[in-house]
Order: structure tokens, then sequence, then C-alpha cells
């Protein structure tokens, strides 16, 4: 025990218990980036709109979840409820609490995103009779969303290391099959070695994911600085987008 | 209201209303507001633009050239008085600013083309979502218009490769797509380097030659002569001046225009 196994850290990094671990922890992040944009696509709608009820709401929602740790929520939410005679599965706390948690957090991007198309774009869109859905679905939210996708990356790079801490609430995700494992064998370095790598890879995947993105929504943005001569194939001009 | 009421008139009636008819302005503007806050930006303006007019709106910046204007397809609300466009009444309506909007084009100083959208899906996007035509269809009657500003080589680029000039015959072939019968434009020229702007005036003359109906707000006076039926001056938020382009340049009645006509003339 006083030297570091390579050999165990790749048994470990093999082993199905912790594989298992780690499709709980991409499950948590999925589930919670789906339920966090939805519920904070409405957040930011709220918080754009005129009626002050909805905006005060939505400003008090995004101020208390951006307040407050995410281990609090999770541990208020899974022991603290029962005493007020709620109570969800360990599973359903973990998620609710990431949602409540991410939601704040999109809520700002989607909004920043939205607010940065410009007024010209709606006015020219009204100017054609769009109709308010086309006007969404067709102008703004394709504009929004592409200068949404880095602080949007981000976030969901930091939600992917952020589920660990659904540990302490003794959902059995990658973390806490980490923890169990290194309990039964108290081979730290070497668990802890496999864990690491899981979460190196996962978040190189979303980087990897989400540049290609960036790349094609990008597309006619990259265009736009580099005049691409009359002959060259439009699709390629998103090609080194990334400055 | 009034004015649509002559649409429906029938029978013995009928006859007597179909001159009457053809008289129906493209716009008319009675005793129009528009306030921000305490600012007036329109302040009680009487304007009525016969069908085929064309209309060169100037005056001095912040004088309210563009909320005039803005206020014609609803883009801005006026808060009192009345605007009808081809005798549809400007009430907030729904479906009424709808009606109002099929019916005019706009093309803005900054063009506003959808930067993420080819030149030919700026075109065919409102006849497919608005009028419902087919894809090929739209696509006919977008190239057909782009032909007709001379850019249809450009059409399956991106606005944002194209030059301003460009852009903005564009933008003027995307609102024609909706086959409207007013034309609106906010200084189309002023955002231009200027060997562009010759080649956007050419095309708003063609169309001028055609018939369309148009208001412009421009300071491109060469223009006005030449294209104008009627030069509108404006000055803090009213109408203070209107005449045919040979009385206005030659006799401004106002102090007012004439010092403006010292300043942009030189
Ligand atoms: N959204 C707005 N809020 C407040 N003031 C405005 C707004 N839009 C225009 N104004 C003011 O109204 C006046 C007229 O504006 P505008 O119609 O754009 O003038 P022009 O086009 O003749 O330069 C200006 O003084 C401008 O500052
Ligand atoms: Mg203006």
């Amino acid at each position: 025990m006083s030297h570091f196994s390579p050999t165990a850290a790749v048994n470990y990094f093999f082993n199905y218990f912790l594989m298992k671990g780690v499709l709980v922890t991409i499950g948590l992040t999925v589930a919670a980036v789906i339920g966090g944009l939805i519920l904070g696509m409405g957040i930011a709608l709220m918080r754009m709109s005129s009626n002050p009820v909805l905006s005060g709401f939505s400003r008090f929602y995004i101020w208390f979840f951006r307040g407050t740790p995410l281990l609090i929520q999770l541990v208020v939410i899974y022991s603290g409820l029962p005493q007020l005679g709620i109570k969800f599965s360990v599973i359903t706390c973990a998620l609710v609490g990431l949602i409540l948690n991410e939601a704040a957090y999109l809520a700002e991007i989607v909004r920043s995103g939205f607010m940065a198309v410009s007024a010209g774009q709606r006015e020219a869109a009204w100017a054609l009779s769009l109709s308010p859905w086309v006007t969404f679905r067709r102008v703004t939210l394709p504009q929004a969303f592409r200068l949404m996708i880095p602080p949007l990356g981000n976030s969901i790079n930091s939600l992917l290391k952020a589920t660990s801490l659904a540990s302490v609430i003794s959902v059995e995700e990658l973390m806490r099959r980490s923890d169990m494992l290194m309990q039964e064998h108290f081979q730290i370095l070497e668990v802890y070695a496999a864990a690491t790598a899981y979460y190196l890879i996962l978040t190189s995947v979303w980087d990897a994911v989400q540049r290609r993105l960036e790349k094609h929504f990008g597309r006619s943005n990259a265009a736009k600085t580099r005049r691409v001569a009359a002959s060259a194939p439009v699709a390629q001009a998103g090609v080194g987008a990334r400055a | 209201m009034s004015e649509m009421s002559m649409n429906t008139a029938s029978g013995a009636d009928g006859a007597a209303a179909q001159p009457q008819l053809r008289e129906v302005p493209a716009v008319r503007m009675e005793a129009v507001y528009k306030h921000y806050g305490d600012f007036t930006a329109l302040n009680e303006v009487d304007l009525k633009v016969a069908r085929g007019e064309k209309i060169v709106v100037c005056g001095p910046s912040g004088s309210g050239k563009s909320t005039l204007i803005r206020c014609i397809n609803h883009i801005e609300k006026h808060d009192e008085g009345l605007i009808y466009v081809n005798g549809i009444e400007l009430d907030h309506q729904r479906k009424n600013i709808d009606a109002v909007r099929r019916d005019t084009g706009m093309v803005f100083q900054s063009f506003n083309l959808f930067p993420h959208m080819t030149v030919l899906e700026n075109c065919i996007l409102a006849p497919m979502t608005v009028s419902g035509m087919s894809e090929a269809e739209a696509k006919d009657l977008a190239m057909h218009f782009l032909t007709k500003v001379r850019i249809p080589d450009q059409a399956e680029k991106f606005p944002g490769q194209l030059s301003g000039g460009q852009q903005q015959r564009v933008a003027i072939a995307r609102a024609l797509c909706m086959r409207p019968k007013i034309m609106l434009f906010d200084e189309p020229t002023s955002a231009l380097d200027p060997e562009m702007v010759k080649e956007v005036l050419e095309t708003m003359k063609k169309l001028a030659e055609e018939g369309m109906t148009m208001l412009c707000v421009t300071h491109e006076m060469g223009f006005a002569r030449e294209v104008a039926d009627r030069i509108v001056f404006m000055n803090e938020g009213k109408v203070v001046e209107q005449a045919a382009p040979e009385e206005f340049f030659k006799n401004p009645k106002s102090e007012r225009a004439r010092t403006f006509l010292d300043q942009i003339i030189h």
C-alpha cells in the first residue's frame, strides 16, 4: 500500500459497478439539462415580461437559487422536506434539486441571448407580417441560440461535475460509487484516478459537442468576417469560427 | 371605418361609390400624436398620401421622420389620432394591424436582413409562412424580385457576404416578395458607402416608375427632385411644410426649412 498501482486503477476504470455509476451521472446531467432548459425558458420569459408579478417572481427565483449552495438545496429537499410530509425517492430529490438550480443559471443565459438579438430583427419580422410564432422560431430563437451556446456549454460542464453532490444524498452516481469502492478496498488514489478519468472523458466529449454546435450555428457569422469568395461553397464558411 | 363601408356599399349606391372607392388614399393620418414619456415625437400630424404617390420626408435629425413612417405599419403605436392605410383603420386591433402590414413593405437604414439565413431564405420566409406559398412558388417569386434588383446570382449567399448596397437591394426584394401596395423607406442609403448609394437609389427609382406608392425618408435631394411628387418637411414632431419638389427647393416657406436646406445643400 506504499505505492500507486496503475493496474488497479485500470481495473477500476473497467469495473462494471463504477461504469453503472457513470451512466447515472450521464442520466442526471441529461435530465437536469432538459428539465433546466424548459424551466429556465419559462423563468426567462417571466423575467422579460412586463407583468411586475411575473418578473418579480422570476427575479426572486434566480436570486434565491444562485445565491445558495446546491448542496444545501439537495439536503433540504432530501432530508428537510419529509419533515413537512413531502417525500420523494432519492433520484427524484436529486433531479428536482439539480433542475431547480440549473434553471436559475440557464434562465439568465437564455435571457441575455434574447436581449442580444437586435430590435431591428423583430421589427423586420413584424414589417413582413410574420406571426409571433414564426418570428420566435425562425428569427429570434436561432440568433439567440447561437449566442447562448458558449455560456450554455460552460453551464452544462459545471452541471456535469455538480451531479457529484448528489452522492451526499446517497444517489449512486460516479462519485458515490467511487466512495463505495474506496471504502471496500482502500485504494484511494487508484479509485479516484479512474473516477477522474471518467469525468475528464465526459467533459471532453461535451467540449467537442459544443465546438460542433458553435461551428454549425456560427456558419453565417463566420462568413461575415471572411467574405468568402463567390465560388467557395457556403458550407465551409464556418471553419475557423472560433478565433 | 367610414372608408371601408364604401367598399361594402351595394345596389343603387354602388355606382356612386365607385369613383370614391378609387380615391381611398393609400395613407391618411389625422391629428396623430406620439409621445415618449414627456417627449412629443409626433405633434398633431396630418398627412394624406394618394395611391401611386411618391413622398419624400425630410427634416432635421430627431424631428420625428422615423416615428412617422413607423407608425404607418404600427411598428410604433400612435397614442392619439387616426391612421388609415388603404382604408383600413389602424386601431390597435390585431387583424387590422396584420392587414396593414400585409399591404406595406418596409426598408430600414440598417437593412435588418436575417443574418442566419441565405438571401433566398430571407426572401421566401414570409411568402411561405404568411401567404402560404409552396417552397417552389416562393422561390420563383424571390428569384423574380432578386433579378429585378439585379442580384439573382447572390441568392445562395448569406447577408454578411454581401456589400451594403447589395444587402439593401436584397431587403427591397424581400419586402417586394409580399407584393405590398405601399413601400416605406427609412433612410435606406444613410448607412451605405457613397459608391453604393446610387445602385440602391436606381432600384428605388425603378420601383417608382412602376407606380408603387412610396414614402421615403431620405436626405438624397437629387432623388427627391427626380422622383418625389411631394416633399414633406418635418420639424419638432410637426409637418411644417408640404410642397412639390421644385416649389420646396426654390422657395421654402418656413424659416426652418430654409436653414435646413442651406445645411444639406451647402
Ligand atoms: N423609443 C424611444 N424612446 C424615447 N424617445 C424616442 C424613441 N424613439 C424616438 N425617440 C425620440 O423621438 C424623437 C424623434 O425620433 P425619430 O422619429 O427617430 O427622428 P428622426 O427619424 O427624424 O431623426 C427623437 O428626439 C428621439 O430621441
Ligand atoms: Mg430616423
